[in-house]
């Protein structure tokens, strides 16, 4: 009993002396494997295939990241977390970075002192209903019942758009978002809510996907991407840049199949640099010089991280739309490796 | 032969402290504190630290900022503009009506099974045994959502009752059981005086003074017996106590009834009881009830057998031996065991959102903690609000305990 006690407060002792320690890249290292939040599984962005190892396009940030530092991109422990556990897993030091569907907004970043290390994807909150319901706008949905995935920004949308239309629901919290479907399937709320990418993913997993519908109102802005603590800014520019070099990549043309011959030197010298045979941009993050290379072959460059685990030739289905590169009219853009 | 005189008085030493049993035990009572007091200002200290060097600090600010969330069920008035203070208020109060609720149904069944458990018929017993095994060997949060997916999928959804030849329709015309919630008709008055909420304090006002006339009225009946031996026979003038003075105030208050219709996408109008709180209170219920049926056999079994002898052999039948002789006695073993069984239901009732009923964890546990991030205030307050409810429960049921107790003079 005795014991238990001194064992615990000398636990609780270790995990805030982890907190306080502010070289995570350090740490990292020394521990051989990146901790990486991610959530309890959404099929396409994070969730472990049949194998038991974990697939996804938020999986695919972590894994990119754990390449580019350790030089292995299955040095990965990922540690699930409800929408409720991820803020103090982050804030403890329980985990190094957040890859885990994360609305990146003002509070979160200011208030709760994370960083934001960009967008891996833009997202809205939309809603579904059952095809025989007739519903054809949101604005329609006066008095109806409404499932919520609840400790997300959602709840806050759901409430801000029913109140500025004078429209009245009924809003049924559920924990988590398997949960939610069943009520929906059951016929026990009208309307399913959440973010558009997460509906279609879920819709996916239907026995009728067409016997539901995806309403066109999309009530709110969500750009999601991976987050690191406050106070550590070299961490944070390694989880940026790594997101960055996927997204460069893809629009420089350098992919999974073709970066081995480009890394040997090409004609473009954005592409040498990126790959690290010109200039020493991998000095200054305080990794290697082929961090890059490592990052983008672990999954791809961004086309193919999305195409694999969510694009249209999925059972997520997703187009790219918001998501495409700025050169193809998207919202997709890296600023320059120079 | 020795002289008897007082022992030459010690001055005090500290070495006393170790070596007199009349001081040791403070000794190390004290030393225990201190460690005590000193592990908590480490912890405490340490907090305080990590947090300042994460930039973060302790605030309660965010408790008068608006919510900006909606809660279903709210018992009073909230919108999404109101504070996070009320809305940990509104959850305060969900859980206090599943606490209340669960405690009594819990009762009910728990000391009929109780009983049930001792018949003297068999199969009666046998069934009781396997309610009592089968509902305390099985976690709480299991039963609860069992009863939230058996409620969903078993009862027609108001989808159901549309069209012109629907698969369900409504009972009497006036109840909708659906998988969303059972809506029943509403009592409102429609007199002017009566409006907001008057009526009700009339109701209710009404209602306390019957029990005392009625009350009167039986220790009259008493007193009659026994000076005469007779029992005047009282139950029609109770009878027009409880109801000749109810139903004249409705009818003077103008009472009707609303009733539920289906209006877009869900019915309209009257009381609506939600899926989330019927399973929630039901299944909290039925499983604390199994632990008090065996608190109710224990307390039972702990009456010597003498007394149902004896009671018998003055002409008791077994029902008045049980309510008369039995129960009374029993209750003194019973109810502090069921005190514990009250508080651990309040407690249970924490498992909640498992099927979205926005109790005090679901609001300040759940979307309050997650929307500020103010993740250690909000559990703080938590424990603060829990503790306070379990402390008044274990207060109000000490003072029942102390009036039914073995009195010894």
């Amino acid at each position: 009993m005795k014991k238990t006690v001194i064992l615990g407060a000398l636990t609780v002792a270790g995990l805030a002396a982890g907190a306080a320690a502010a070289a995570t890249l350090d740490d990292v290292k020394a521990r051989g494997k990146l901790n990486c939040g991610v959530t309890t599984g959404v099929p396409g962005f994070a969730e472990p295939d049949a194998n038991g190892v974990w697939q996804g396009f938020d999986v695919a940030v972590c894994r990119a990241v754990a390449a580019a530092v350790l030089g292995d991109s299955t040095a990965v422990e990922f540690v699930p977390t409800t929408g409720k556990t991820r803020f103090t897993a982050l804030a403890s030091g329980e985990i190094d970075m957040l890859a885990r569907n994360t609305t990146w907004t003002f509070s979160r970043d200011v208030d709760l002192k994370f960083e934001f290390t960009g967008v891996n994807y833009y997202d809205g909150q939309g809603f579904m209903v059952p095809a025989a319901l007739g519903v054809s706008s949101a604005k329609e949905l006066d008095g109806a019942t409404v499932c919520i995935q609840t400790g997300t920004t959602t709840e806050l949308n759901l409430a801000d758009f029913f109140r500025s239309n004078g429209i009245s629901y009924e809003p049924v919290p559920i924990e988590t978002g398997s949960e939610a479907v069943q009520l929906f399937l059951a016929g026990s709320c009208d309307v399913y809510t959440t973010d558009a990418s997460a509906l279609a993913a879920q819709r996916a997993n239907f026995p009728s996907p067409g016997d539901y519908v995806v309403l066109p109102e999309i009530v709110s802005k969500e750009p999601l991407g991976p987050l690191v603590r406050h106070g550590d800014n070299e961490w944070g520019d390694i989880v940026r840049w790594t997101l960055n070099a996927l997204i460069t990549a893809e629009e420089l043309g350098v992919t999974s199949d073709n970066i081995g011959e480009l890394s040997a030197g090409s004609s473009n010298p954005e592409v040498n640099r990126l790959l690290g045979s010109e200039g020493t941009l991998g000095e200054m993050l305080g990794l290697d010089a082929e961090w890059a290379k490592r990052a983008i072959m672990a999954g791809g460059n961004y086309g193919e991280v999305f195409a694999t685990n969510i694009g249209v030739d999925t059972n997520i289905g997703l187009a790219r739309g918001l998501n495409a590169q700025w050169t193809d009219g998207g919202l997709i853009y890296s600023p320059p490796f120079r | 032969m020795a002289t008897l005189s007082d022992p030459p008085r010690e001055s005090f030493q500290l070495s006393m402290l170790l070596n007199d049993t009349r001081y040791r035990s403070y000794t190390f009572q004290f030393i225990a504190l201190f460690i005590l007091i000193a592990a908590m200002a480490y912890l405490g200290w340490n907090l305080v630290q990590n947090l300042a060097a994460a930039g973060l600090n302790i605030s309660y600010q965010f408790l008068g900022e608006p919510a900006g969330y909606d809660i279903n069920q709210r018992l009073i008035e909230y919108t999404s503009q109101s504070t996070h203070w009320r809305a940990s208020v509104v959850g305060v109060l969900n859980t206090l009506l599943v606490a209340i609720v669960g405690c009594f149904f819990a009762t009910v069944i728990g000391v009929i099974v109780g009983v049930l458990r001792l018949s003297n018929n068999w199969i009666v017993r046998q069934l009781m045994s396997v309610y009592v095994e089968i509902f305390r060997n099985v976690p709480v949060l299991i039963w609860i959502l069992i009863v939230m997916a058996v409620f969903v999928s078993v009862l027609p959804q108001p989808r159901d009752f549309r069209g012109d030849d629907p698969a369900a329709s409504m009972f009497l015309d006036l109840f909708a059981f659906t998988g969303r919630g059972f809506y029943l008709p509403g009592p409102q008055f429609s007199a002017g005086f009566a409006a907001n909420g008057v009526g009700w304090l009339i109701i209710i006002g009404l209602l306390i003074a019957s029990f005392f006339s009625a009350r009167a009225l039986s220790n009259w009946a008493t007193k009659t017996q026994e000076a005469t031996g007779d029992r005047p026979v009282t139950w029609y003038y109770t009878l027009a106590i409880w109801f000749v003075p109810l139903i004249l105030a409705c009818i003077v208050m103008g009472l009707n009834w609303d009733i539920p219709a289906l209006k877009g996408f869900n019915f309209q109008g009257g009381i609506f009881a939600r899926n989330s709180l019927i399973a929630l209170t039901l299944a909290l219920a039925i499983y604390t009830a199994a632990f008090i049926a065996e608190n109710v056999r224990a307390g039972i079994l702990a009456i010597s057998k003498g007394q149902t002898e004896a009671a018998a052999s003055l002409g008791l039948r077994p029902g008045r031996t049980m309510s008369l002789v039995i129960l009374p006695q029993a209750l003194r073993v019973i109810i502090p065991p069921l005190i514990s069984q009250y508080l651990n239901l309040t407690k249970n009732s924490s498992l909640a959102i498992a099927v979205g009923y926005m109790d005090l964890t679901g609001t300040l546990g759940g979307i309050t903690l997650n929307q500020t991030g103010r993740a250690i205030e909000s559990v703080l307050l938590l424990m603060l609000f829990y503790l306070t409810i379990s402390l008044s429960i274990s207060f109000i049921m000490n003072i029942y305990n102390n009036s039914v107790k073995l009195k010894e003079r």
